[in-house]
C-alpha cells in the first residue's frame, strides 16, 4: 500500500471470472503520516481507507469482467463492519465477489481477513461507465500492470 | 393493478422509506417521489433481483437524452411496469 498515493492493492492474487471472483493483497505500510493523526501513540489503518481497499479490488473484478473497456466509481456502500484492529506492517487478503451486473451498475460483496481471521465486510455498488478520458484509461491501464492485473484478460468460462 | 405494481411499489416503499400508500400507478419515481438517480440503483438492483431481469437503465437514459422517449415512458410506475412485464415476458420467450 502507498495510502498517500490511495495505492491500497499491492497485488492481484487470483481473478476468477467464471465465478466472478478476485481476491488481492494489500500490506498495511509500516509508517504513514496517516498514523501520525489516526491515532497519536496508537496507529491503526482506518476504516474508511479499508472501504476503499475493498472498492478497489471490487473495481478490478468489475474492469476485468468488462475486459477493460469500462471503468468502476464507488456509488454506495452498505452494511460495512469492522470487526478488528488493523495496525501498520499487517498483510490483508481482500476479496470481492460480483453478486450482481446491472445496466450501468454493478453490486459487489467484499471482505478483508487477516491470517483467515475477518477484518471487516460490506456490501458495495459500483456505477459502471465508460472511462471519461483516454489518460483515465492510460493511467490505469500502468496502475493495472503494478498490480499484476492480467494483460490479456481470459475468456469467460 | 397488476402484482408488478405491487412487487415494485413495495420495493421503492422499502428501499426509499416512503410510506406505501403513497405510491400510486400515476406516480412518477423522480418527479412525484423524489427518487433520485443512486436511490435508483437499489430499486433497479432490486427489481432485477425480484423478476429475475436486467432493466436496461442506461438504455433507457440514453433514449431520453437523445429525445427519443420521455421520462415518463419508463419512470411513472404503471409504465415501468409494462416495461418489467414485457421484460418478463421475453425471457421466457
Amino acid at each position: 500500500m502507498r495510502l498517500e498515493y490511495f495505492q491500497l492493492i499491492d497485488r492481484i492474487a487470483d481473478l476468477n471470472l467464471a465465478e466472478r471472483k478476485i481476491s488481492t493483497e494489500a500490506t498495511v505500510p509500516s509508517t504513514s503520516t496517516i498514523f501520525e493523526g489516526h491515532f497519536p501513540g496508537f496507529p491503526l489503518m482506518p476504516g474508511v481507507l479499508l472501504v476503499e481497499a475493498m472498492a478497489q479490488t471490487s473495481g478490478w473484478l468489475v474492469v476485468a469482467v468488462n475486459r477493460f473497456g469500462r471503468m468502476a466509481f464507488l456509488a454506495a456502500v452498505k452494511d460495512a463492519k469492522f470487526r478488528m484492529f488493523v495496525t501498520p506492517g499487517q498483510k490483508l487478503a481482500v476479496t470481492a465477489a460480483l453478486i450482481h451486473e446491472g445496466s450501468g451498475y454493478a453490486v459487489t460483496k467484499a471482505g478483508i481477513t487477516l491470517e483467515g481471521k475477518a477484518i471487516c465486510d460490506a456490501t458495495l455498488t459500483l456505477r459502471v461507465l465508460d472511462f471519461p478520458n483516454d489518460e483515465m484509461k492510460l493511467r490505469m491501464r500502468e496502475t493495472a500492470a503494478r498490480v499484476g492485473f492480467p494483460a490479456e484478460v481470459p475468456a469467460d468460462g | 393493478m397488476s402484482s408488478t405494481f405491487d412487487t415494485i411499489a413495495n420495493i421503492i416503499a422499502e428501499t426509499c422509506d416512503i410510506p406505501r400508500d403513497s405510491i400510486k400507478p400515476e406516480s412518477h419515481a423522480i418527479n412525484d417521489l423524489g427518487i433520485d438517480s443512486l436511490d435508483f440503483l437499489d430499486i433497479a438492483f432490486a427489481i432485477d433481483k425480484a423478476f429475475g431481469i436486467k432493466l436496461p437503465l442506461e438504455q433507457w437514459t440514453q433514449e431520453v437524452n437523445d429525445g427519443k422517449a420521455t421520462t415518463d415512458q419508463y419512470f411513472v410506475l404503471k409504465n415501468l411496469s409494462t416495461r418489467i412485464d414485457e421484460l418478463v415476458a421475453a425471457k421466457g420467450a
